[in-house]
């Protein structure tokens, strides 16, 4: 190890060897070419920026006739009383003003000479490379959400619910998978999943077109897809999705959610979620139009980001045919739930 | 372990949960696992000026040998990535003017690997990155680098594959000069900084992409909320939400990676090892700092001590005092200091988002510590940091807030060309529309007398690229012939990032002229900061008048910021060109610039 440059017995201080040392070491380091070729900086031509296009000035409508020097009246023009002795320049801030010493113009060879290639230099720089020898990050991601999987227990009975999505796919592409679902007493009363590619239309909303499968209430009722899903302005988790059936059935789904932070890892988040039907479907127990919303309010604890348990309250009501076609099968209209559950992604 | 409140009211409270901040006191590598034929932990001292840092190879005539070792930062026993068993990789200590030979085997089990000299002009086949450079380093097998030093200064190398420099591969490179240095040190000791995870760094990828805030415990609540309120109104206080709901951002992303992740290291170190360097009383000591983490910006000052910065990536520079000095990753500074009348001193360097630190000693022999002080308060970005600050003027940069500014920007961003205001960046048409672009700027400025985010008014004088000038004058003297304009993208919650909405993968070289004198313009449309590195050749830091100003390789981007420099392409090849945040980078913030005849 070589150090003796950095023990120098200067005796001199640090300040004042910088002070000394500095401008003559400067030039030792940046000028070891230009001492062999001297700047020219006379035949540097002042920078052109070519963007003035001169040929279209109308010069007519500049107006320059309008002067009308004749009426100038010259005679009271008090030139004698400009007193310039009062004027005074020591307060004038020479630097600020930008004029100072016309800079001399770039050179237009460097002072520093580029290197001439040599065949050695051409061959180091660009080396037989295999493809592949770079190694990329992977593009494909995934992830799983488990946003819901709860216990409830409401007015009428207890059950299961739950609403999981996930996604495999690249920044822009994705392939998405939605499952919602709810046992009561013992008995899956609903539960579908969803296929969709999903594509990335802008900073923060993606397309999804795909397939839904219902599970129950009935079996194996398939859907198509198309719907929207991102964040809205003001963080709002937001989806809807329209979906076509068989029997030319037209439903759809839209889906709010907010996180509103008690604390960083005490979160609550509200959820709005509301589905329509176009047809009357008394087989399915759906009428025409509105036929449910839920709104809940879970309160969740991030012991990570991955785990967080949660309680709430989930409130939920049918409407107009839809709740008729319950009520006469001897459900509610309206129930009022309490949840527990845990809210994890992988 | 507790930490003292940081002054300042309105701070929300400070991590204790899950936050490891101090590490574990005898961390380090605990074991070779493959066969170096080294000694597994090479942590030995290595002469009076550098005692405690890694082993110093000055020969020109060296052999590494890439591998894995087992480590122990936080109390668990992690692999990591080692140069001859050593974490940070042994200091390479060359002169000017030498031809160095390095023979870098590779032992790891299954991965190819490969060094890169940061900072070094040098053949591009000699640059290590692989796919551009050369094939990388297959396992079992050795590269053979040579090339002549033409330089000076502190440098440093790391890997270029994949996430290696995340798992340790990393270290310090110092090239004496042939002239005496326009300085006198009595002492000196490499201050290399960098950040270690627990994780697998290519699971810590895989994280981001899911979930980008998983490190953002700051983020403001509904007590933050209602506080603001009471302080500054209900009309402000919504308006100040509403504009960064409309965004869908959040004030506290400072770093997407922070001490809920990392440890951050010292020469290696936790902060409970408390690596120390000695110094007599009355000596001048220089502190080669070098940022060697993957995605940490540590800002640095030792209580009690003046700092005398006098180069800057390896370039010498017009000598400047100063408290406290922010090191982007890849930077390098060297500092002088004067320590006397105290026994020891901390050297303290939190990172940006005051969620932890690194930290070390100077002291007048080992066994000392000096109080670590408090961290500094979060701070919170403004609209002027995210370049919406319109029409404001911005002198002094005294970080304006927000408020009031109802309506000013939000959802309506992205309009491109913004009319008249001289600040307003032009914006490339690949990032209209694209979804990979959550964000652009609307007023852009050079900033360069900015101290940044965190560090404006602190009542310490804090370093600026405005306050750095190279001790020499411009070595090509040509003005740039012409002029690319590129900008800094990403989507935060994507995890994507990018220049111009294109990232790498889809992206077309950036192609040079041999011999031409050019400019690069940069525009940060994020709302992060990037330290941008362009191998092979300098970038010439220009002021706000466009002349030549500080000779850099890597230069710094603020959010909001717009930055020129000069490159002068004497270096025929293909270049990597960079984000420095690791997993920037790996997340498609990167072109190839291509020097051709």
């Amino acid at each position: 190890m070589s150090r003796s440059p950095f023990i120098a017995t200067s005796a001199l201080s640090t300040a004042l060897l910088l002070a000394l040392s500095a401008p003559a070491w400067a030039q030792s380091h940046a000028g070891h070419a230009s001492h062999a070729t001297t700047p020219t900086p006379t035949d540097a031509p002042p920078a052109d920026d070519g963007n003035v296009d001169h040929s279209q000035m109308d010069h007519s409508k500049m107006g320059h006739g309008s002067v009308d020097h004749a009426q100038m009246d010259h005679s009271t023009m008090d030139h004698g009383t400009t007193d310039h002795g009062e004027m005074d320049h020591s307060k004038m801030d020479h630097a600020a003003m930008g004029h100072g010493v016309p800079k001399a113009p770039a050179p237009t060879e460097p002072l520093e000479p580029i290197p001439v290639v040599t065949a050695a230099d051409r061959l180091a720089a660009f080396p037989p490379i295999d493809h592949g020898a770079m190694e990329h990050a992977p593009e494909i991601h995934s992830m799983l959400l488990v946003n819901r999987l709860e216990h409830w227990d409401g007015q009428h009975g207890t059950g299961q619910a739950w609403e999981a999505s996930g996604w495999v796919g690249g920044n822009i592409h994705r392939l998405w998978l939605r499952s919602e679902g709810e046992r009561s007493d013992g008995r899956t009363g609903s539960a579908d999943l969803e296929v969709m590619y999903g594509r990335s239309v802008s900073p923060w909303w993606d397309v999804l077109v795909g397939v839904k499968q219902d599970f129950r209430p009935a079996d194996s009722r398939t859907w198509a897809a198309f719907g929207i899903q991102g964040l809205a302005p003001y963080k709002f988790e937001t989806s809807a999705t329209a979906y076509v059936g068989e029997s030319g059935q037209f439903a759809a789904t839209v889906e709010v959610e907010y996180e509103l932070l008690l604390t960083n890892r005490l979160i609550l988040q509200p959820l709005v979620e509301a589905r329509f039907s176009a047809k009357d479907e008394p087989e399915y127990g759906n009428g025409s139009g509105l036929n449910k919303v839920e709104a809940g309010l879970r309160l969740r604890y991030e012991f990570s980001r991955r785990f967080a348990p949660y309680i709430g309250i989930s409130h939920e009501r049918l409407f107009g045919d839809t709740a008729d076609y319950h009520e006469a099968a001897g459900e509610r209209a309206r129930d009022t739930r309490w949840v527990a559950g845990v809210r994890v992604w992988f | 372990m507790s930490f003292p409140k940081p002054p300042g009211t309105g701070t929300p409270p400070m991590p204790s949960r899950r936050l490891f901040v101090q590490g574990v006191a005898a961390g380090g590598v605990v074991a070779g696992l493959a066969a170096t034929g080294l000694s597994p932990r090479a942590f030995a001292a290595a002469g009076p000026g550098l005692a405690g840092a890694p082993q110093v190879l000055s020969s020109h005539d060296v052999q590494l040998s890439i591998g894995e070792s087992l480590a122990n930062f936080t109390g668990r026993t992690r692999p990591a990535i080692t140069v001859n068993g050593s974490l940070p990789a042994p200091i390479l200590r060359w002169r000017e003017g030498q031809t160095v030979n390095i023979r870098v085997a590779n032992t790891l089990q299954g991965h190819p690997t490969s060094i890169h000299w940061h900072g070094l002009l040098l053949p591009a086949n000699m640059d290590g990155v692989p796919g551009l450079s050369f094939n990388g380093i297959a396992p079992g097998e050795a590269y053979q680098y040579r090339f002549t030093l033409k330089q000076s200064g502190t440098y440093w190398y790391h890997s270029h594959s994949l996430f290696q420099e995340q798992a340790g591969l990393y270290g310090a490179l110092i090239i004496d000069p042939l002239e005496p240095a326009p300085y006198h040190v009595d002492r000196e000791h490499v201050i290399l900084l960098s950040d270690w995870t627990d994780m697998d760094p290519g699971a810590l990828f895989r994280r981001m992409k899911k979930l980008a805030e998983y490190d953002n415990y700051y983020k403001r609540t509904l007590p933050d909320f209602l506080r603001d309120v009471r302080k500054d109104g209900w009309a402000a206080a919504t308006a100040d939400r509403g504009m960064w709901g409309r965004m869908r951002m959040t004030p506290t992303d400072i770093s997407d990676i922070n001490a809920h992740t990392y440890t951050y290291l010292l020469n290696g170190t936790a902060p409970a090892g408390n690596w120390t360097g000695l110094f007599r009383s009355g000596e001048k000591v220089l502190l080669r700092f070098i940022n060697g983490g993957s995605m940490t910006y540590f800002d640095v000052r030792i209580p009690g001590l003046k700092m005398t910065v006098v180069a800057a990536d390896g370039q010498y520079i017009h000598p400047v005092s100063i408290d406290e000095f922010r090191i982007a990753p890849a930077e390098t500074f060297d500092v002088i200091v004067e320590p006397s009348g105290q026994d020891a001193y901390t050297i303290f360097c939190q990172d940006m988002g005051r969620t932890g630190y690194a930290a070390g000693t100077l002291a007048v022999r080992h066994g000392l510590q000096a109080p670590i002080p408090a961290r500094d308060p979060r701070p919170l970005l403004t609209m002027s940091d995210m370049g919406h600050d319109m029409g404001h003027a911005s002198n002094g940069m005294a970080g304006h807030d927000m408020k009031g500014m109802e309506g000013g920007c939000g959802a309506s961003m992205g309009h491109g060309a913004h009319g008249t205001d001289p600040k307003a960046p032009r914006h490339p048409a690949s990032e209209q529309g694209n979804p990979l672009v959550d964000m652009q700027s609307m007023a852009t400025e050079p900033k360069l007398d900015d101290p940044g985010i965190g560090l404006r008014d602190n009542g310490r004088n804090v370093l600026t690229y405005g306050a750095m000038r190279s001790l020499f004058d411009d070595p090509d003297g040509r003005d740039p012939g012409r002029e690319v304009e590129l900008h800094l993208t990403g989507h935060m919650e994507k995890f994507s990032w990018s220049f111009d909405g294109i990232p790498f993968a889809s992206a077309e070289p950036l192609r040079l002229n041999y011999g031409e004198r050019m400019r690069i313009v940069l525009v940060n449309d994020t709302m992060m900061q990037h330290p941008i590195h362009l191998h092979g050749v300098w970038s010439d830091l220009e002021n706000a008048d466009g002349e030549f100003h500080l000779r850099k390789h890597t230069i710094d981007m603020p959010p909001g910021t717009r930055r020129t420099y000069r490159v002068r392409a004497d270096a025929l090849g293909r270049w990597a060109y960079h984000c420095h945040l690791l997993y920037h980078m790996e997340a498609g913030m990167m072109r190839e610039v291509r020097i051709e005849e």
